[in-house]
């Protein structure tokens, strides 16, 4: 079995049913086309929640910018992942009727055996399951990845890139997610060592009409050691840990309250940087051409290939603004400096 | 009739200026059963030529869509080009079918369609030099099983399905317009013979009018899997549509040749669908007469309404109901049914279900010659 939904070849998985991919975090995608879930009771109305109604789901209806999603459930450890990390993006229940929902998600568990033996958590989009389920205990973290995916994958006029990305008022910094650099643990301290604001750990949202970057703030993804670290930081909000998933412990540190406060306020790529994590080296740094930049991020990207021309303009503008580096540390603390140095040589 | 859920988007595509009163829940029902039927785009360009003020986050997901499928429209010229350069040496008629054709033939019913394979026909006798010609460019096979292959060599009307190893692009190529097993066989030499050429792509040409719309009807009602089956009875609605326009005879000519190719059942049941779910506007006369040519009993006819009613529904939750899959499994049945002779189809299918129950061989290292080669 063979990754499919972001990759970019796609990457083999072995035991497909109980693993991830290593690069999405994904469950292996059903073989196409959808087909409407037989196991959920099919009704003509059109709520997702007519689905869920007999296992007493409940609707949230969240504004996680630039999208609005309604997330059903009835698995309580999402509800407690929503009150946790979206409790300040609910929208007011008496808007919802003219609300326009962008995804309509829903989590559910399993029906008839698998309720009890070894319970599953299945992802709905629209009422169809892109992809295979994931154990229950993961469902929070399904919630997470899948709705990565949603964003990702529909073409909503932005070029979608696997890379973090952290601004100064309007001025972004983007970090490519390189595996093993070390990205998300570097993310994190920008954000709450050094006061960046957080616009995405995981997606950059890159407009393809006006050339700049939306912010898409969500939980930051965290990964074994990386938990400990971050769980040091000031201000850091951390919530429960998931143990044996593909990468090992999985846990989410919430974005600060100025990052979603600001979260409709977009930015201008000014600085690119592909970090390494090099315990045994010197720290370096080294300036990159922007063609460079260019080879290197393009394989980052989504949805470029499917954007045709307009993406490759849009990557080449976006670059246009921005001065690209490559750095290796040995720590945060170094990361960070090597990181003012380069914010002070300017843009 | 067709359900409910379906129903909104198809008078919403047949009138696009319906939408100017539609409140954002409704919005997003529509758009859900359009991603579902594959028609996102196509009512994209719809309400666009309509000029309607569409709210700004519902735009958002429409401009997104016509914007893929332009960019699907600039791949298929792209593989057009290629698979020209590739077979222009051989000297041979190549016809694109369907979606392609579309494209290539400037059609506006290509606007706004979202694509998927590429399909071409080529004469029989060349299949051989066809499929190394292909795999010298970087195209290979996509099913690896031995029984597919022999299932798609012996028994199909096309190749199994040639995947390009550079840009993942599909490509079906056929060689009789219904599966060799099938009770009656059309001659695709006629449909070559009708075809013209496109000028820069020798040799790659298009069917005439009512070849690409009897085709296109063809295949749909001889298709097991219908996921797409609204998109393709859009299709029909399209081309009939444009082809009727300034053409008077149009309709005639197309009942004369689905004659002259046997194909008069099929095309009896595509009218008679069109009209009845899209509301094409066929002719009172076209629709008698194609009736009594070829229509079924009342009783086998209901039994189809009834099936494709449900069969050519998107897959989304709210056109579905309880029956919806016993439906599909039956046009499923049916598909294969008129494909292989009964002896066949019970082999066929027994070894399907066998197949599914033993975990899959591993892909054979080495490549395997084409067996058409040895």
């Amino acid at each position: 079995m063979r990754c499919e939904i972001f990759c970019t070849p796609p990457v083999p998985i072995r035991n497909a049913r109980r693993k991830t991919c290593e690069n999405c975090h994904l469950p292996p995608s059903k073989p196409s086309p959808p087909t409407v879930s037989s196991k959920y009771p099919i009704t003509a109305e059109s709520s997702i929640l007519a689905l869920a109604a007999p296992f007493a789901a409940s609707a949230h209806l969240l504004r996680v910018p630039p999208v609005t999603i309604r997330v059903s459930t009835n698995l309580s450890a999402v509800v407690e992942h929503i009150e946790l990390f979206y409790g300040s993006q609910r929208i007011d229940p008496h808007n919802a009727t003219t609300a326009f929902i962008d995804f309509d998600i829903a989590v559910l568990k399993g029906v008839g055996l698998r309720r009890i033996w070894r319970p599953q958590a299945h992802f709905l989009l629209d009422g169809l399951e892109p992809f295979l389920p994931l154990p229950c205990d993961q469902s929070a973290p399904l919630l997470e990845w899948g709705l990565n995916w949603c964003v990702a994958s529909r073409p909503l006029g932005y070029l979608t890139i696997h890379a973090a990305v952290v601004a100064k008022g309007e001025e972004a910094l983007v970090l490519p997610g390189f595996p093993g650099a070390g990205k998300s643990t570097l993310c994190a301290s920008l954000v709450f060592l050094d006061d960046w604001r957080l616009l995405s750990d995981e997606l950059t949202l890159l407009d393809i009409d006006s050339g700049t970057l939306h912010p898409h703030p969500r939980p930051i993804n965290l990964k074994n050691r990386s938990i400990d670290i971050v769980s040091g930081f000031p201000g850091a909000r951390i919530g429960p840990r998931y143990q044996d998933t593909r990468k090992g412990t999985v846990a989410l540190a919430a974005p600060t309250v100025e990052s979603v406060r600001a979260a409709e306020e977009p930015a201008r790529c000014r600085w690119v940087v592909f970090p390494t994590y090099a315990p045994e080296e010197e720290a370096w740094c080294e300036e990159l051409s922007r063609a460079e930049a260019f080879a290197l991020i393009a394989e980052q990207s989504f949805n470029k290939d499917r954007l045709g021309e307009s993406g490759f303009r849009a990557m080449c503008s976006m670059l246009d603004g921005a001065r690209c580096y490559e750095i290796g540390y040995r720590s945060t603390e170094e990361a960070l400096s090597l990181i003012n140095d380069i914010r002070k040589a300017g843009s | 009739m067709t359900d409910a859920g379906s129903r909104h988007l198809i008078e919403l595509l047949q009138h696009p200026a319906g939408a100017a009163q539609l409140a954002p829940p409704e919005w997003v029902q529509i758009l859900s059963v359009a991603r579902a039927a594959n028609l996102v785009a196509t009512l994209g360009e719809r309400l666009a030529q309509s000029r309607i003020t569409i709210p700004p986050a519902v735009q958002r997901h429409l401009v997104g869509a016509t914007r893929l499928s332009a960019r699907q429209h600039e791949s298929v010229c792209w593989e057009a080009y290629q698979l020209a350069r590739a077979l222009k040496h051989l000297d041979i008629p190549v016809l694109l079918l369907k979606g392609s054709a579309y494209v290539l033939g400037a059609l506006p019913v290509s606007r706004g369609r979202l694509f998927g394979d590429i399909d071409i026909l080529v004469p029989r006798t060349a299949l051989g030099q066809v499929e190394v010609a292909m795999m010298t460019k970087g195209w290979t096979s996509a099913k690896h099983d031995e029984y597919d292959q022999r299932y798609y060599r012996q028994w199909m009307h096309e190749l199994p399905p040639m995947m390009n190893v550079r840009r993942g692009t599909v490509l079906d190529i056929h060689h009789t317009l219904l599966p060799l097993t099938s009770r009656h066989l059309p001659d695709p030499q006629l449909l070559i013979d009708a075809s013209h050429a496109l000028p820069g792509l020798e040799p790659l040409r298009i069917p005439a009018p009512e070849d690409l719309v009897i085709h296109s009807i063809t295949h749909l009602f001889h298709e097991g899997e219908l996921h797409n089956g609204l998109r393709d009875l859009f299709d029909i609605d399209g081309l009939v549509r444009y082809f009727a326009t300034g053409a008077p005879d149009f309709w005639n000519r197309l009942l004369d040749r689905a004659e002259q190719l046997q194909l008069g059942y099929p095309l009896f049941l595509g009218l008679h669908f069109a009209a009845r779910m899209l509301y094409t506007p066929v002719p009172a006369t076209i629709l008698e007469t194609s009736s009594k040519r070829w229509s079924p009993a009342t009783v086998r006819l209901t039994m189809l309404e009834w099936l494709y009613d449900k069969g050519l529904q998107p897959i989304h939750p709210i056109c579905a109901d309880q029956l919806t899959p016993l439906a599909r499994w039956l046009l499923f049945m049916r598909a294969h049914w008129l494909r292989m002779p009964p002896h066949l189809l019970a082999r066929h299918l027994s070894r399907k279900a066998w197949m599914k129950l033993i975990p899959a061989k591993p892909p054979a290292r080495e490549a395997t010659e084409p067996e058409i080669l040895r």
